[in-house]
């Protein structure tokens, strides 16, 4: 008994190698095979490939098949979970498919894991997530600690108010003395302190928050990107106005690890690609688009 | 720690903030614990249930969940309080319940005999507890509360949810200028260790000078 058990479980092993080494193999020729024609995977809708540099991260990534995006989860339009599917849906969702695609990397092997504004340098930093699309706008201070591939999307910020607009608010000057809602850590506080400093800033982790807070009289006023105000007025447009007044210009850009100028640059050349193939226009009119009705040209990219 | 010094101003802002939210909030919980822990030992069932009751609403439920509800409820119920009561509201009602049981604890552990004493020589329920059992329940019960209020003083960061300008709300604040977490949350914790480690302290005293000796 104990013999033939011995020698079962010797050939079990010897079995099991042999397995183990086909499916090495067919996996390295599925990686090289990819890297040559993987611009059939790509969503991007232009046909010439962006090489991967060796050693470089996205080599890495492709190898290895899976990537993890940090992205937003509660802004409808760029990144928004749905509670009952469990699938994030948006702009940067759709920019970050398209990044991995060109990597070879499948919609199966993508995480998204969500991001809000004040953990987007730490999550980059630490190599929590890969890169970060998440309705991230490039400044001076952020580029001192990521780096950002993009633009690849302008916003403006904005206000939104009660239906009618009780206070009479027309321009970003006229929340001075005003109590005004954003978000933690966005740039939103920022220009916010820059252009009304004699506005109260009452702060919260997220804009839905903000949008309840103005429902409650609580605020007399939301500021933020035009395109977020956009997605909370489509889900009450008897509540909620834009007032209009597109104060600031946004960029959007793409964070990475600061000192990753391969993977910038990678991201820049997908990015550049599905401009002209088409893909970011999908992408856009697919979701953003539906709210905000015009489609705009894509920004030009800024390879600092 | 350069960042943390270039803007002091806003920590001590928010550091006084988190020492009235959480003071005031521990005198009301001591209140709303003395007094469910008075309704559990009640000879009254009524009483008693309401006790359990509440305790059992308020010790199981997560303090942001509370929070976020009372802050958003209450103006659907046309009920206008500012973000700071809300939040003492809150931290009271939630503090008040653990509070509560550790009193009520410490009731039990007062000698059966000593009860049955009071009753003997007439004295009322409220009498006995007030004048026999609590002075010496309390004696037992000074670290259990001590924890109960250090915990407090950390669980006062949860205002913040609700833009109550506190110390981690001020720290956040710093943070989207400087976009520099760490030392940020390292100077939000040192404030928090000065409010921790003398209260600590003075637990410590206090136990010592109260202490039933046997």
């Amino acid at each position: 008994m104990s013999l033939i058990q011995g020698v079962d479980m010797r050939s079990a092993r010897r079995i099991s190698t042999i397995a183990m080494a086909a499916v090495l193999t067919i996996s390295a020729a599925a990686a090289c095979g990819d890297d040559k024609k993987k611009d059939s995977s790509s969503g991007s809708g232009d046909k010439k490939t962006i090489e991967l540099k060796a050693g470089s991260t996205m080599k890495k990534l492709a190898d290895a098949k899976k990537v993890k995006v940090g992205v937003k989860f509660d802004q409808p339009g760029f990144g928004q979970k749905d509670p009952a599917s469990g699938k994030v849906a948006g702009f940067d969702v759709e920019i970050a498919k398209l990044i991995a695609a060109e990597m070879g990397i499948p919609e199966s092997g993508i995480e998204f894991v969500e991001t809000v504004s004040k953990n987007r340098e730490p999550f980059i930093q630490e190599g929590k997530v890969d890169f970060v699309v998440a309705t991230y706008t490039i400044n001076d201070k952020r580029k001192e600690l990521v780096a950002f591939a993009g633009p690849y999307y302008t916003a403006h910020q904005d206000m939104m108010v009660k239906k009618g607009n009780p206070k009479g608010i027309k321009k970003v000057t006229d929340l001075d003395g005003k109590k005004v809602c954003s978000v933690k850590g966005s740039t939103s506080e920022k220009n916010l302190k820059e252009k009304a400093p004699q506005a109260t800033p009452v702060l919260f982790e997220k804009y839905t928050e903000c949008a309840e807070e103005l429902r409650n009289d609580k605020v007399d006023a939301v500021t933020t990107d035009d395109v977020i105000l956009g997605g909370l007025i489509d889900k009450a447009k008897d509540d909620f106005e834009l007032v209009g007044d597109k104060f600031t210009d946004e960029p959007y850009g793409i964070g990475v690890k600061k000192e990753d100028t391969d993977f910038r640059n990678f991201i820049n050349d997908v990015l550049e690609k599905s401009y002209t193939g088409g893909g970011w226009k999908t992408a856009y009119k697919e979701t953003v688009g539906k709210f905000l009705s015009d489609v705009p040209e894509p920004p030009k990219v800024n390879r600092y | 720690m350069g960042v943390v010094l270039d803007h002091l101003g806003e920590f001590g802002n928010g550091w006084f903030t988190t020492i009235r939210l959480s003071v005031l909030s521990f005198l009301l919980a001591m209140a709303i614990g003395l007094l469910i822990a008075a309704m559990r030992v009640s000879p009254f069932q009524p009483a008693r249930v309401v006790g359990t009751a509440y305790v059992d609403i308020f010790r199981n439920s997560p303090l942001p969940v509370l929070i976020l509800l009372v802050w958003f409820g209450l103006p659907k119920l046309d009920i206008d309080v500012s973000r700071f009561w809300a939040a003492v509201a809150v931290l009271s009602l939630y503090t008040g319940a653990f509070l509560g049981e550790t009193v009520r604890s410490g009731i039990n552990a007062v000698a059966l005999g000593q009860s049955e004493a009071a009753r003997s020589i007439g004295l009322t329920f409220t009498q006995n507890l007030r004048l026999i059992i609590l002075p010496q329940a309390m004696r037992t019960v000074v670290q259990p509360i001590g924890n109960i209020w250090i915990a407090l003083i950390k669980n006062s960061a949860v205002a913040s949810f609700i833009a109550v300008p506190e110390l981690i709300f001020r720290a956040d604040h710093v943070n989207t200028e400087e976009s520099n977490p760490v030392p940020i949350l390292i100077g939000a914790a040192i404030g928090y260790l000065l409010l921790t480690l003398p209260s600590g302290f003075v637990l410590s005293r206090i136990e010592r000078r109260v202490a039933i000796k046997r």
